[in-house]
């Protein structure tokens, strides 16, 4: 195996790797490795959650209340739809069609641009209610005013709210930004049936980030 | 020379078809809401989500069929949060109210 290139957009694996296949590999074992940390970062805002919805079982479905059920499984089935254009997109990418690899990822980052908007409407309406987290926590209008009267730790709802919803958006912006990387790569035609790693590892990353709201959505908008 | 190729025979017609498991577990956890099961609905709830991200471990992410040390290392990360539940749980539950006698 040649390490000069010898067409343009052509991968060759970096010197330090026996094959392609350990480059391959190793990848995607960082990847994973790192998904891990993601899980432990994201779990333990989940534990904090779990107990104190524990605790606090009256208070929690209180806050959920000012959810919109609707939404969270609007942005469900958004995300389940990028998580499947994501693997299409990797499929197509070993079957060397470009232009169904290209449409698929669009799709994907769309997905989540959609994800964001609808999240932008749901803060904003928060923010308007001041159901916001910690200090900020200051809620206005009736509903609100009741809701606070009758459970005087409700800000916590809000603080586990915004902090998940908060730490899951900014992950979903970063696969964006990853998703629009690859496009490019794919538009300059560097991958293929024997190379398609970054595809790989973003697609790795997206569905974790799917995996999370998997788990948000009953947690935060159907259950308390 | 191909790099890996593992998931590359997962059929097309599969994805779809784990989409749709998925949405339809998605409908389940909107209806499962909506009927009280009093202090099963957490534990329902969580179930129904842990079938959905076995659905998209196992094929979207392809463990199925990866080497057997991905789903290892996806095993360390939830017993380290199984391990943070219990020994938060074993502190939070066993406080006691400490009164200062100055």
């Amino acid at each position: 195996m040649s390490t000069v290139s010898t067409n343009h957009g052509e991968h060759h694996h970096a010197h330090h790797f026996d094959s392609a296949e350990a480059e391959y590999e190793a990848s995607k074992f960082g990847t994973w490795t790192f998904l891990v940390t993601e899980i432990l970062m994201f779990g333990g805002l989940f534990v904090g959650y779990i107990i104190f919805h524990q605790k606090f079982p009256e208070m929690f479905h209180a806050g959920s209340k000012f959810l919109d059920w609707k939404l969270g499984a609007f942005n469900t089935v958004v995300l389940l739809i990028s998580s499947l254009t994501m693997a299409l997109s990797i499929y197509y990418a070993q079957h060397n069609d470009k232009a169904k690899t290209l449409f698929n990822l669009y799709v994907t980052l769309i997905c989540g641009g959609i994800f964001m908007v609808v999240k932008y409407f749901e803060y904003t309406h928060k923010i308007h209610m001041g159901l916001l987290p910690g200090a900020l926590f200051n809620p206005q209008g009736a509903e609100a005013e009741a809701a606070f009267a009758a459970y005087s730790n409700l800000g916590m709802y809000f603080s586990f709210y915004f902090t998940m919803t908060g730490l899951h958006g900014s992950h979903v912006l970063v696969g964006m930004g990853l998703i629009a990387w690859c496009i490019v790569r794919t538009h300059r035609g560097e991958f293929s049936s024997k190379y398609w790693t970054p595809l790989e590892c973003v697609g790795l990353f997206w569905h974790l980030v799917d995996l999370i709201w998997i788990y948000l959505f009953p947690l935060l908008y159907l259950i308390g | 020379m191909s790099s890996g190729g593992h998931d590359s025979h997962i059929p097309l017609k599969t994805y779809f078809n784990i989409l749709v498991a998925l949405l339809i577990l998605t409908v389940v956890t909107v209806a499962a809401a909506r009927v009280d099961f009093g202090a099963f609905n957490t534990i329902i709830a969580l179930g129904i989500a842990s079938a959905k991200a076995f659905l998209v471990l196992g094929w979207f992410m392809h463990l199925k069929f990866d080497d057997k040390i991905y789903w290892v290392m996806f095993g360390t990360s939830i017993f380290g949060l199984v391990l943070l539940y219990f020994f938060s749980v074993l502190d939070i539950y066993t406080r006691i109210m400490q009164i200062s006698p100055l």
